[in-house]
């Protein structure tokens, strides 16, 4: 099978090209990013299927038609593409709703550890933390025998 | 053959239910009733079919008997078939729990009717990529069940979920499309994707060739089963997740993955191990991720931490190549799932009755016993302590890998043993802090698992039982194990499917 040249480095370009704009932090550009590198693959499926032919109906000659199970595939893809986009549609539209832009913030509690880290600290789950009001109180003391 | 037909039920009745629960989207009781009864249904077929794999080999149904094999196949082996037990086992017990409160409680107005059908459709999907009989089927398994937790992961739409959830969707995306990637390939290559015939044309193909797609699978499984260097999506995006969400993506999405991963080494490339290079990626997974465990001061990124970390356990059995290896790591597979669902659930125990999850805000619940003991007893299991089923699944793996004898394999087993200690240092430390630490004299609540549905307590405490009878199933179970690896490596699979063809 001598595979169509066009094709290939077309695929690959998409691909490529949507590559880079996953690497995005926005949500809108990582939907672009998306869509662009699913087609791509799509279009290797294509490659895949081999040279064009006649429309694979029962009763033609085997030879001739084109093979049917990669378009069967593409075609799974692409209603997966479909309803993909929609989703980081929706997703974009509701980060947009919460806090202004679509872009994707740090994770809270890795910002903490990188923190106390960075501070040369320990973990938070080894510091002995006493409650802030470590109080007076009447009953005497409990805070210190608990453990 | 009328065992064959039940093959398609686990895919089929839950996404039945998925229908109907859609329709009562108004009356949640009856929507768990519904679930309910159809995931234990599932559990009782899947047990069957459990039975039958084992008496007479892959059970093997053609979908529609299209002439010369051009429908779907789906394969029950003895591998397949316990893991689809397993999880209908887990999901049965873990749909129970959701509540309103406890999915909407930081989201106003959050849309709990969906929880219902979207769980459902996602055990299906677990259940048609354990039963896969192509890499094309495997690929829709995937999507079905990472479209719906793409949904349950972000259920109620809050700012954090939304963040958690953008981190998640765009690696399962792109990891699906290297699978699609890896799929054009193969087909180009080969002229077919069922799981029967690519081992014999594979074989065929050019040693690089081979090499290029064995790694690229590797790499799309490994972003699902969340092996290093591609686990750090997992720690971001599990912990925000509803406690009964995260429990069963803990305990069943990464060992999916898992078994893909068995799949490709067992059946697709027999002949080419990988062994050095999985093993040093399994020591890896194991120490960095119980590293990443230790630094954590909230417990669900610490047990979500743990699971990477024994992530590497499995990977270990696997990447041994060696039938007793194989049946350590499918052992390991059952117990993990169980033990991981369970603390998950428990966690979320935790935080209702202590009402936080942050190891600095907890403390004193050991005036709740049950609920201690409902946590220790599964934390010591994952840590490995002698009696339960985590010590003798580590002990099964040790003892494959100390018959290997390279110095990586012994390296895996010190790495094992390792981990294995520093796991029982983090979940005691969780332990220690949340269950015996002082709260301090200004907060003067009194904990009680009164504020927990009965229910609740009921089903978790039924987990950690199941859990607990691993134990006295071990003897049973790993001969199980044993017979399937055998199978898997006899070529059982492709006899058995090329014999059904219609």
């Amino acid at each position: 099978m001598t595979p169509t040249l066009i094709l290939a480095v077309a695929g690959g370009a998409l691909t490529a090209a949507g590559v880079y704009l996953l690497l995005e932090r926005s949500l809108m550009r990582i939907l672009a990013g998306l869509m662009l590198a699913s087609n791509g693959v799509n279009l290797l499926f294509l490659v895949a299927a081999g040279p064009a032919g006649l429309a694979p109906i029962v009763g033609q000659d085997p030879e001739q038609i084109a093979d049917p199970l990669p378009q069967a595939m593409v075609l799974t893809a692409i209603v997966i593409t479909l309803a993909a986009s929609a989703l980081l549609l929706a997703m974009s539209y509701r980060s947009f709703q919460l806090e202004g832009h679509d872009e994707v913030a740090d994770d809270v509690e890795d910002a903490i550890v990188r923190r106390r880290a960075e501070a040369d600290l320990s973990s938070e789950a080894y510091v002995e933390l006493t409650p802030e009001a470590q109080p007076d109180t009447e009953s005497g003391g409990r805070a210190g025998d608990a453990r | 053959m009328d065992l064959a037909n039940l093959v398609p039920i686990p895919v089929l009745l839950p996404l039945l239910a998925a229908g109907i629960t859609l329709t009562l989207a108004r009356r949640p009781a009856l929507q768990r009733i519904v679930s309910g009864t159809t995931l234990g249904l599932v559990a009782v077929l899947a047990l069957i079919l459990c039975l039958g794999a084992d008496a007479q080999g892959p059970i093997v149904l053609w979908v529609g008997a299209w002439p010369e094999g051009l429908g779907i196949v789906l394969v029950a082996d003895r591998l397949s078939s316990l893991l689809v037990l397993v999880s209908s086992i887990v999901t049965a017990i873990v749909v129970i729990f959701p509540s309103r409160r406890d999915i909407a409680d930081s989201a106003d107005g959050a849309p709990v009717s969906v929880f219902h059908p979207t769980f459902l459709v996602l055990t299906a999907g677990v259940s048609h990529a354990f039963l896969a009989g192509d890499l094309f089927n495997l690929f829709v398994g995937f999507e079905m069940l990472l479209f719906s937790s793409y949904v349950l992961i972000m259920l109620g739409a809050t700012k954090e979920r939304v963040r958690a959830g953008s981190t998640y969707v765009t690696v399962s995306l792109l990891s699906s499309t290297l699978f699609l990637l890896a799929i054009a390939i193969v087909y180009a290559a080969t002229g077919t994707v069922s799981f029967a015939q690519l081992p014999e044309r594979l074989a065929a193909l050019d040693p690089g060739l081979q090499l290029v797609i064995q790694l690229l699978l590797l790499v799309v499984f490994g972003i699902k089963a969340a092996i290093f260097p591609l686990q750090s999506w997992l720690p971001d995006s599990y912990p925000t997740a509803p406690a009964s969400v995260t429990a069963v993506f803990a305990g069943l999405l990464t060992k999916v993955g898992v078994f893909a991963i068995i799949r490709l080494q067992t059946l697709l490339f027999p002949h080419s191990p990988l062994t050095e290079l999985l093993l040093a990626v399994a020591i890896l997974t194991l120490v960095l991720g119980i590293l990443g465990a230790l630094a954590q001061g909230e417990i669900k990124r610490l047990l979500s931490f743990t699971l990477v970390s024994h992530i590497g356990y499995m990977l270990l059995g696997v990447a041994l190549g060696t039938e007793a290896g194989l049946a350590g790591a499918i052992f390991y597979i059952v117990h993990h799932i169980l033990v991981q669902t369970a603390l998950f659930i428990v966690v979320g125990l935790i935080e209702r009755v202590g009402g936080s999850t942050s190891l600095a805000r907890l403390g004193g619940l050991a005036s709740v016993p049950l609920l201690a003991a409902l946590y220790l007893i599964p934390a010591l299991n994952l840590g490995g302590i002698p009696p339960f089923s985590g010590f003798l699944g580590k002990v099964a793996l040790m003892d494959a890998a100390l018959e290997v004898p390279t110095p990586l394999a012994v390296a895996a087993v010190v790495a094992g043993v390792a981990t294995s200690l520093l796991t029982l240092l983090a979940v005691v430390r969780v332990w220690q802090r949340a269950f015996w630490q002082d709260r301090g004299e200004d907060d003067d609540r009194v904990h009680s698992l009164r504020v927990l549905p009965r229910v609740w307590v009921f089903a978790s405490t039924a987990l950690v039982l199941i859990t607990v009878s691993l134990t006295a199933l071990a003897g049973p179970l790993t001969d199980y194990a044993q017979r399937a690896s055998v199978d898997i490596r006899g070529g059982a699979y492709q006899l058995a499917v090329e014999e059904a063809t219609p």
